[in-house]
């Protein structure tokens, strides 16, 4: 049917050369085809900066003002934390999503330093973010990955944390434990808070109080460990 | 005549090729003439990376039939490839084997390049695409690691949030953008997996076109020869003559070892899939679950490593800024050397800048698969005292050796060889502290050791000192203070021996 077609071959220049007729000689054609096209890509770019508009403001969607993301949440009855013990516990993230899985479950280690004083860590490393373990035998926290370990106050012991261990606000309500949380604790969200009120080792209570009070500078963690009853 | 004479596939090839018009490119790209010294088999390491870059393409393929990009379900779905489905096990582990041969390949590449100088004028564009693609191709084995989703992954996640929480201002922001959300879980997951799916493979294989179009149309590196130099006015037409008066076409005179060494890499994967079959997944990503020991893959180590010797003080700048130096480099590595010598012979900085690098990156490599500065968090339980450190002793010493497993000493000291690095090695350290300084340094720490003041009892510290100071060699005597015995002299009455806690 079209094998002379397909047996020659066209090339672009040749085809060209034989059949396209220049259209362009008159000039006020010409002219406004140039317009034409410019304005066409000046209407692409508007059209693409009004896609554009909605498509950045959906990447940013997790963004959100400082805080907002954490709330306050049960972790449980007071009476569940032994007084002198520190002990791994879980919550659910309070923003989740059905198909998070366990993933939307958060570890934290709960101190009970006496009946009404609690100290909340997280147990991401205050070094890059691993998994710290609680060993009471010895009364350390220790990272698996770049060996910071952290004493039972969350005080930096050894290793390349410059810090304590991060904290969660606590406080207690009624015969609940209370904690403020929703948010992979890291240097960005906890550092501010290491000064100037939430000290290791002072409780929550405490804390606001001297928020509100005064500036102070935390007192320097002890290196002597902690006062705790040891166990073995 | 002639039309009907011909085989309906020869027809049908006439009949697409008078259509598409590609044939007379295929025929001049693949006998364009290449200098004959370049048939080399050290130029094979560029199209092995491509070959690789298509079995990766193709197994994510047949992967992605099966994984679901959950965070509750991901690990699942590993299961089932794993153990449930026939040949499943195989081809996660040709994409993972995959995505080792494929960085390493393209490492070796771009050192072999660097060597024959081959960034010199013209082909700096080719370096830069080449550098983007080294990126690249190391993101998509980030992304893959996280798209596995064990343990290790997430606590990856975790690592890559802290980093990114040091940036100055925007850290806590970026993190939630990286993150997808405020934690790692699904969002993380699926951004990633856009990541390592859509995005990068995309850009690869754009970059990648683009990066063999300029090595056809600048023509591939000639071997370089001492004292030929390269020099923007000329480098063309010299270029032009070796290729007329000592070229060879490239097909198929060099490209059979192309293809040869693609075929050996291909079968090396398949072989290390067979023998030493898929990674992991390790553990649920449950975060919940505190008794892991996250590890990066192979070629993350060397960050891993660097991490954990950073002096605290300038930990954060140097995180930010010494890949911003090295990229810079690189980057801008052939518009500093455009002209001049590419013989190994005549440039000595650049061939010991290779060397230094290469084997920085090793060793800290090699350490990151021990990791002696992190406890050994099972040592405690799992590693024994050897017998002969405890033979013979008293009932105390024994309390002792009893304390340093009980108060996870064994975690970071090592005894016989069994235990953490963190520490020293505890085989003869009483021949160099005596038991006075054995004592201050387990109550008050110090030198990186956490103060055990508050969690030994006085008489645990005794026992545990005890059995310390027993450790030395049976020919060399413990370590002694000399001014203790003068005091003890100085005073008649008092006639204890001067190691006090012996029998």
């Amino acid at each position: 049917m079209n094998s002379d077609f397909d047996k020659q071959h066209p090339g672009p220049r040749e085809s060209a050369s034989a059949s396209s007729p220049v259209v362009g000689t008159d000039s006020r054609v010409a002219g406004r085809r140039k317009f034409l096209f410019k304005l066409s890509i000046a209407i692409n770019a508007v059209i693409g900066l009004l896609i554009a508009t909605p498509v950045i403001r959906f990447l940013l969607g997790p963004l959100r003002p400082k805080g907002t993301y954490d709330t306050w949440i049960p972790l449980g009855k007071v009476d569940d934390y032994p007084a002198g013990s520190t002990l791994l516990a879980f919550f659910r993230n309070p923003t989740t999503n059905p198909w998070d899985g366990e993933t939307g479950n958060v570890a934290c280690y709960v101190r009970r330093q006496s009946n009404d004083s609690f100290t909340v860590f997280a147990v991401n490393c205050a070094h890059l973010g691993c998994p710290v373990r609680w060993f009471p035998q010895s009364q350390l926290f220790m990272c698996p990955c770049h060996g910071g370990a952290y004493y039972a106050d969350g005080s930096r012991a050894a290793g390349p944390p410059e810090r304590g261990l991060f904290t969660y606000a606590s406080r207690v309500d009624g015969d609940t434990l209370m904690i403020q949380a929703g948010q992979l604790p890291t240097l960005a969200n906890q550092a501010r808070l290491k000064s100037p009120g939430d000290c290791p080792g002072r409780s929550s209570a405490s804390t606001n109080f001297q928020l509100v009070k005064e500036i102070a500078p935390c007192r320097k963690a002890p290196n002597t460990g902690t006062n705790e009853p040891t166990i073995g | 005549m002639q039309e009907s004479s011909k085989h309906w596939y020869e027809r049908t090839y006439d009949w697409i090729e008078s259509r598409v018009q590609l044939a007379d490119f295929v025929r001049e790209s693949s006998a364009h003439p290449v200098p004959s010294k370049t048939a080399s088999w050290w130029y094979v390491f560029g199209s092995a990376s491509f070959v690789l870059l298509l079995l990766q393409i193709v197994t994510g393929i047949l992967l992605a039939t099966i994984y679901v990009p959950s965070a509750g379900e991901a690990w699942n779905s590993l299961q089932v490839l794993n153990h449930q489905l026939p040949l499943g096990w195989f081809l996660r582990a040709m994409h993972g084997w995959g995505s080792n041969f494929m960085v390493a390949v393209v490492l070796i590449h771009m050192m072999q390049v660097f060597i024959f100088g081959a960034y010199k004028f013209p082909r700096e564009l080719t370096w830069l695409l080449g550098v983007c693609l080294l990126l690249m191709t190391l993101g998509m084995a980030f992304s893959g690691q996280i798209l596995r989703f064990d343990q290790d992954a997430y606590w990856g996640l975790g690592i890559g949030a802290s980093i990114t929480s040091r940036m100055p201002i925007i850290g806590d922001q970026a993190v939630h953008l990286m993150l997808g959300g405020p934690i790692i879980a699904g969002a993380t997951l699926s951004r990633f997996f856009a990541l390592h799916v859509f995005v990068l493979p995309a850009t690869m294989l754009a970059f990648a076109g683009l990066h063999v179009w300029l090595v056809l149309k600048l023509g591939i590196n000639e071997w370089p020869t001492p004292g030929r130099l390269v020099r923007r006015e000329t480098y063309m037409k010299e270029y032009h003559e070796l290729t007329h008066r000592d070229g060879i076409p490239f097909v198929p005179q060099a490209i059979w070892k192309d293809a040869m060494f693609a075929a050996a890499i291909i079968f090396a994967v398949a072989f290390c899939a067979a023998v030493f079959g898929p990674f992991g997944p390790t553990g649920t990503p449950d975060p919940t679950i505190t008794q892991t020991a996250p590890r990066p893959d192979f070629f993350f180590l060397w960050i891993y490593s660097a991490l954990a010797f950073l002096p605290p003080s300038v930990e954060t700048p140097l995180i930010f800024i010494a890949p911003v130096i090295g990229l810079g480099t690189l980057f801008a590595l052939p518009f500093i050397a455009s002209i001049g010598e590419k013989s190994w012979y005549r440039r000595p900085v650049g061939v010991l800048t290779l060397i230094v690098v290469a084997v920085g990156l090793a060793t800290l490599t090699h350490l990151g698969t021990y990791a002696p500065w992190s406890p050994h968090m099972s040592a405690w339980t799992a590693d024994e005292i050897p017998d002969r450190y405890v033979h013979g002793s008293t009932p105390l010493e024994r309390q002792g050796a009893l304390i340093f497993k009980m108060k996870q000493c064994h975690n970071c000291h090592a005894l016989g060889g069994l235990g953490g690095q963190r520490g020293p090695a505890l085989d003869s350290v009483a021949t160099h502290l005596t038991e006075d300084q054995i004592i201050r340094q387990v109550i008050q720490g110090g030198g990186n050791m956490p103060a055990y003041g508050a969690a030994l009892s006085p008489p645990e510290v005794t026992a545990v000192v005890a059995f310390l100071d027993t450790l030395h060699p049976p020919n060399q005597l413990p370590a002694t203070d000399a001014s203790r015995s003068i005091a003890e002299t100085d005073k008649p009455a008092f006639k204890e021996p001067v190691e006090s806690t012996k029998p």
